[in-house]
């Protein structure tokens, strides 16, 4: 494992090697793989499918944009995107592509809320979530009664684990009205985690805006299912000499927001920090130019990839059981002990890798 | 100036927000809901089924013992009846071997107070019939007495000849 390492950390510094004199000197041929990662787990306004010699595999996207001035404007990305070619960014409507961030030419303000890729890959995932799971309900309709068959029968353990284990155990006696959301959250976390790792597709939970408006529903959640004995908490907290309690009050409201904050970024670093390992290691290829790196990339390749797989479910499952501790410290009775409530301060670090 | 892939972008929060809560809506409404409360169903009747069967196995248990408690006590019945039994017929052989004895007894008792009687009685009528005898023998001899002692003795043999002892 040792040598392994070494041979991985010697790679690894050599690409930044390689990398150096790209940067500076033939920019438009050589290869830069940190433009190529950034572009990779960033967001876009066309799906770029595959590139071959013969041309580029690309589905143009609606884009809708919002200017105080001019109103909605709803037209094919096709009619600005710059593509592969350098210059002139197109303009179309007032509208050009700068980066992948929609501007408008006369510099005035522009409410971007295109179908990206971004936004269809979540729609496809919300499809598929509706799909799967009306299929597993009307398992239900269908098996009343008997044994779970089919793919009822593999979602089933999954459900009542996030049911016993996790909302139960956290939450407590009320776990009932949160079950929607735990369940919704965690299996959308975790298809589109899966989603995310699926060449070609969207990188969505590795998007920071995905996982702020998940973290920010989870905040008003536990701020809406909150008790008095909650707010006592963080107003006097148990044990406090009086004295500091100014200052415990400070810790305690910036705590409100630091707990969906580290949710937030837990999942999204973990996630991105995931595609750019393995986009690294697809990058040696074309730094190295040579069939021997192959193996290399091929192992190391395989290995990050099917540890992002058991990453793919640990964060999803990180993410439904914090939120379900937030929400149990926010509904709990008796705030005698503050487990529930610190639990999170320690671990947030550990977990993000 | 955050990098961009740091910075959230405003569509995709908006989209996010709008599709994420319809996905939630559907989902609690077609999906949870009748998942959660089937689960619920089938765990409720296992419940209730294992309970049952804890209840028929005590119930059978308690049958056992009440069967076994009314064996143990038909075979003690039976035991004490058929010891009284034996020993009412014990007793009654008893009675009945003492009351024969006693009849016995008794009957033997007049058998020889009636032999008694009987051998008192026949010796008295042998003495008489002796004595009787004897008077007419004498008689008879007297009687004949002179003329022939022969015929005397003659005599005498066929009286004796005549007279059956009994």
């Amino acid at each position: 494992m040792k040598r392994l390492l070494s041979i991985l950390l010697c790679f690894v510094s050599l690409s930044v090697f390689a990398n150096e004199p790209a940067g500076e000197g033939a920019k438009a041929e050589g290869f830069n793989p940190g433009e190529m990662i950034l572009h990779h787990i960033g967001d876009s306004h066309e799906w770029h499918w595959l590139a071959t010699d013969n041309g580029n595999f690309t589905t143009y996207l609606p884009i809708i944009a919002y200017r105080p001035n001019k109103g909605v404007s709803v037209f094919s990305s096709e009619k600005i995107s710059n593509g592969e070619a350098e210059g002139a960014a197109k303009e179309y409507d007032g509208l050009k592509l700068e980066h992948e961030h929609l501007v408008s030419t006369d510099g005035s303000k522009v409410y971007d809320f295109s179908i990206t890729k971004n936004v269809a890959g979540l729609i496809g995932s919300a499809i598929l979530m509706l799909v799967v799971f009306t299929l597993v309900a009307s398992g239900y309709k269908k098996n009343h009664g008997r044994a779970p068959k089919g793919i009822q029968s593999f979602f089933e353990p999954i459900i009542v684990f996030i049911r016993d284990e996790v909302a139960k155990k956290n939450i407590g006696p009320k776990y009932e009205r949160y079950m929607p959301y735990l369940l919704t959250v965690f299996f959308f976390i975790w298809f589109n985690n899966l989603l995310g790792l699926t060449p070609g597709a969207a990188n969505l939970s590795g998007n920071i805006a995905v996982t702020m408006v998940l973290a920010v529903m989870t905040l008003i959640i536990t701020l809406a299912s909150s008790n008095k004995y909650y707010w006592a908490h963080i107003f006097a907290t148990p044990g406090v000499p009086k004295p500091l309690l100014p200052i415990m009050i400070i810790v305690e409201v910036i705590g409100i927001f630091t707990k969906p904050f580290s949710l937030m970024i837990r999942l999204f670093a973990n996630i991105t920090a995931g595609h750019i390992v393995v986009l690294s290691f697809i990058s040696l290829v074309f730094i190295f130019k040579s069939w021997a790196v192959a193996p290399v990339t091929l192992a190391f390749g395989l290995f990050i990839n099917v540890l992002e797989l058991l990453v793919a479910v640990l964060q999803a499952f990180i993410f439904t059981l914090l939120t379900s501790m937030y929400i149990g410290g926010a509904v709990e009775e008796h705030h005698d002990a503050d487990m529930q409530m610190g639990y999170d301060d320690g671990s947030a670090s550990t977990h993000a890798h | 100036m955050l990098p961009a892939f740091l910075s959230p972008e405003l569509g995709l929060i908006f989209w996010q927000l709008v599709i994420f809560l319809l996905v939630l809506f559907l989902l609690a409404k077609f999906a949870w809901k009748p998942i959660l409360l089937a689960l619920k169903e089938r765990e409720d009747n296992i419940e209730g089924a294992l309970r049952m069967a804890d209840q028929a196995k005590i119930e059978m248990q308690q049958l056992k013992a009440g069967n076994e408690k009314l064996l143990a006590d038909a075979r003690l019945e039976r035991d004490r009846m058929m010891q009284e039994a034996t020993q009412m017929a014990n007793q009654h052989r008893e009675a009945e071997k003492a009351r024969a004895t006693a009849e016995a007894n008794t009957i033997i008792q007049q058998a020889r107070e009636a032999i008694q009687t009987e051998k008192n009685a026949a010796l008295a009528e042998v003495k008489n019939t002796a004595a009787k005898l004897s008077l007419d023998i004498a008689e008879r001899i007297l009687r004949r007495e002179l003329t022939d002692p022969a015929a005397q003795t003659q005599l005498v043999d066929s009286y004796l000849k005549d007279v059956k002892l009994n």
